[in-house]
């Protein structure tokens, strides 16, 4: 009897080890926001939010030519993914056994895995090579070439949990199967499709390797999207391998921003998906 | 002669490669509820979904032979269901599904018209609401829903909203409206009020019902037919096929022996 | 019969949009293969100029165009495994913490969210933080070890990756944990075994593909990644002596020197690299997906 004692000892024992390395693999993430908004709070202000970069030196100056570029990017990249991404969820859900779905799955995947840097390298070749000069286009590209798997795939999936029968209804009354698609169908899914837009959205908004080459950065304020734009990741990857402490300070403030951004979105990707 | 409404000739209907339902003749009488019944897989769902051409949205299906349609407007004009643009033929014969499916995003007031929003068929604000009102109301369901018409029709209880179902179809003015199952998902006290609403709605429109239920077959239709194996095994008026069927399987059907 | 007219066109308007769903995913198809091929012709002058020889050279000389990738490719290696290695324990932790423990409630919602939401902070950031906290902090270790304190170099590096990595592997193993039928799990209680001895002898061996596919899949994120990477690492040509020695990796490489490469053997080398890791990732993120698509069957 003794050893059965024992192992049961040895059980809660185990399970209380276990919990608090569980607990102890959050440390890293506290740390992180605890750094951030520690650094980054008391630099941002409307002046940080609303003027240009000054030169070294010279006091104050923001990041507004990173948020204008941010928001520009992000916009380019919907434009292109979202269509593209919810036509094609579309199709697979749908025509899910062709040889076609097959196919367009297998790059699904293999988009949702492709390290960001050479999505940056293939835009370089695609658009910043035979235009002559990096452009916010080719950076918005880039950004919806990653955002896109993520569209496809919670288009693909919350339509395929619509009940065969709402499609049959509508095509019972004789509506086209088009409009069966469009006025029915993806209005049922539209809450699974925000989701994965929004987090398309947060996955994109926080990348700079696919933009090193594209986009490049700006220090001006740029509205052209046929010439180089600044970004948030870049303007902090920038200020945060630069030598000068002022930098450091706006790359703080910008990287607050950026990540109470990005973790919002995740917080109502979630909360929507759950529901 | 009765008046038919639609009839069937040599129908044969077949997914992938199985032949689910073998060449049916069968003639429905205009104003009337036919019942079709008979044990789960035996083909009655798919026979009516020939009817409507639902049968053929899986891409392994076919259908041979000819489903007629009579239509007797001015003058009596048939029309072969095959040869016309299938959403054509499923305005004239509506449908209604074993599981209630209201359209999730739309409200009560929106599922009564669906068919003619989904169609882009424009009506104006008074058409809508009086098509709402009648609609309702032919469904025993507009005392219950009148405050609160504009609210999203999944909130409705099971029956109200397979009611809802009905008057969906029936606001698009179909010939016949085909329903299949449609209380098999519903509690008995909601199951009675779908029954009684259907002998009321026989006077404006031709009911087809598929049940494997034999008593609600006896207690709600005029005519009765039994299929077996994807045959038509017999067809008649209900009250004769329940007292003296003249086949052996019906017999053994109707008392409890198969299905 | 004018009914009948429009209801054609609307048959039409069926066709249209049927072969508009398809353009686009023909076009995913298409986005894909064009993925390799721009690659594959872009390396094609490196490719040439050194063959499969390329990922056995050690130098990497831009001035006397001399290329060769071992050092990255030992560097990429080398940082993954090791994030790996360092994540491991807490991702099986995590996995049967929130897999069998606390399977619902607030605690394991709480516990969930701040495992899974460092995942959502940009690569940037968590590099810039890696440099102004973990940098100082490996430095002082290096200090008491009494190796050359730099700082930067692949432990740090290879920091940064595992917790970059640990939400994707702790997520899956998590689902597998939760896959594992109760009655299993029962029958094993039935016959007196204590919890760690059901979690040890039966859910584990059970989840253990479940597992195994999200450690795959975390290593292809690690192999990929680039930007803390290339912010803590180093960035040293030759191959690294030990894990306190700065580095570089595939990615850090291309991310460094894309933008200033001049000539095009240079460039060419660069994208023979990105074809590579490209090739490298893809692989391995397919056998991690193929393993959890047979656990979903």
């Amino acid at each position: 009897m003794k050893s059965y004692h024992f192992r049961i000892l040895k059980s809660k024992i185990i399970s209380v080890f276990l919990t608090l390395f569980a607990i102890l693999s959050t440390v890293p993430f506290l740390l992180v926001l605890y750094f951030i908004i520690k650094n980054g709070i008391s630099v941002i202000n409307w002046e940080f939010l609303t003027s240009l970069p000054k030169p070294v030196g010279e006091p104050g100056g923001g990041i507004l030519n990173a948020i204008v570029g941010t928001t520009i990017l992000i916009i380019i990249a919907l434009i292109l993914a979202v269509p593209f991404g919810i036509f094609t969820g579309v199709f697979l859900a749908e025509k899910g056994d062709s040889k076609i779905a097959f196919l367009s799955r297998l790059v699904v995947e293999i988009l949702q895995g492709v390290p960001s840097i050479v999505v940056g390298i293939i835009v370089y070749l695609w658009i910043v090579k035979p235009m002559g000069h990096f452009s916010a286009l080719s950076g918005g590209v880039a950004l919806g070439i990653m955002m896109l798997p993520v569209v496809i795939k919670s288009t693909e999936e919350i339509l395929k949990l619509i009940p065969r029968e709402i499609k049959e209804a509508s095509l019972a009354l004789g509506v086209p199967y088009y409009k069966t698609i469009l006025k029915v169908v993806i209005p049922a899914g539209f809450s699974g499709i925000l989701t994965g837009i929004l987090a398309g959205t947060a996955r994109i908004a926080g990348e700079t390797a696919p933009l090193l080459f594209t986009a490049f950065g700006n220090p001006f304020l740029n509205f052209n999207i046929l010439k180089p734009i600044s970004a948030m990741p870049l303007l902090i990857f920038n200020y945060a391998v630069s030598p000068y402490e002022e930098w450091w300070a706006k790359a703080w403030g910008a990287s607050c921003i950026l990540v109470v951004f990005v973790l919002t979105l995740n917080i109502i990707t979630r909360l929507i998906s759950k529901r | 002669m009765t008046d038919i409404v639609l009839r069937t000739e040599n129908l044969t209907a077949s997914y992938d490669e199985h032949i689910v339902v073998k060449n049916v003749n069968l003639s429905i009488p205009r104003n009337s509820i036919t019942a079709i019944m008979g044990p789960s897989g035996c083909g009655k769902t798919t026979l009516i979904r020939c009817f409507n051409r639902m049968h053929e949205l899986s891409p392994k299906a076919k259908v041979e032979g000819k489903v007629i349609l009579i239509e007797k407007n001015h003058q009596i004009e048939e029309i072969d269901v095959y040869s016309i643009d299938p959403m054509l033929v499923r305005r004239k014969i509506g449908m209604v599904f074993q599981k209630p499916n209201p359209f999730p995003t739309m409200s009560i007031y929106e599922n009564v018209i669906a068919g003619y929003i989904l169609n882009g068929i424009k009506l104006k604000k008074s058409e809508a609401d009086e098509i709402v009102e009648e609609t309702l109301k032919k469904v025993s369901l507009w005392d219950e829903v009148k405050d609160r018409l504009h609210k999203k029709g999944t909130f409705l209880s099971g029956g109200q909203q397979q009611r809802l179902c009905i008057a969906r179809a029936l606001a698009m003015k179909p010939d016949i409206i085909l329903l299949d199952e449609p209380t098999s998902a519903l509690d008995p006290v909601a199951t009675l009020k779908i029954e009684e609403l259907l002998e009321q709605l026989k006077d404006t429109v031709t009911i087809v019902i598929v049940t494997h239920n034999v008593g609600q077959a006896g207690r709600i239709s005029d005519y009765v037919a039994f299929m077996y194996l994807g045959e038509l095994i017999e067809y008649g008026p209900t009250d004769v096929v329940f007292t003296r069927p003249r086949h052996e399987k019906t017999e053994e059907f109707l008392s409890g022996k198969i299905g | 019969m004018a009914s009948r007219f429009t209801r054609k066109l609307a048959l039409n308007k069926d066709k249209i949009f049927n072969l508009v769903l398809s353009f686009f995913a023909v076009l995913l198809i298409f986005l894909g293969v064009g993925f390799f091929l721009s690659l594959f012709n872009a390396s094609y002058l490196a490719f040439k100029k050194f063959g499969i020889g390329f990922f056995a050279g050690k130098n990497w000389d831009p001035v006397q165009e001399e290329f060769g990738a071992l050092p990255f490719i030992y560097g990429t290696i080398l940082t993954s495994f090791i994030a790996l290695g360092i994540s491991f324990p807490f991702s099986i932790a995590i996995s049967i913490v929130l897999g069998e423990y606390f399977q619902k409630g607030f605690f394991a919602e709480i516990l969930r969210y701040l495992t899974e939401l460092i995942a959502g902070v940009p690569s940037v950031v968590l590099g810039f933080w890696g440099l102004f906290f973990l940098v100082p902090l490996v430095r002082e270790i290096e200090i008491a070890l009494n190796v050359p304190p730099y700082g930067v170099g692949i432990l740090t590096a290879s920091i940064i990756l595992a917790f970059m990595i640990l939400p994707y592997s702790a997520s899956i193993g998590k689902d597998a944990m939760r896959l594992v039928p109760n009655e299993l799990k029962e029958a094993a209680y039935a016959l007196g075994a204590t919890r760690w001895e059901v979690i040890k002898k039966v859910m584990i061996p059970y989840a253990r593909s479940g597992i195994i596919a999200g450690i795959i899949l975390s290593l292809g994120r690690a192999l990929g990644e680039t930007m803390a990477v290339t912010m803590v690492i180093g960035n040293y040509h030759g191959i690294p002596e030990s894990i306190f020695s700065p580095g570089n990796t595939i990615a850090s490489v291309i991310a460094n020197e894309f933008t200033e490469a001049t000539g095009e053997v240079y460039l060419s080398s660069l994208m023979y690299l990105g074809l590579a890791l490209f090739i490298i990732t893809t692989v391995v993120n397919l056998i991690g997906r193929f393993i959890l698509k047979k656990l979903q069957h």
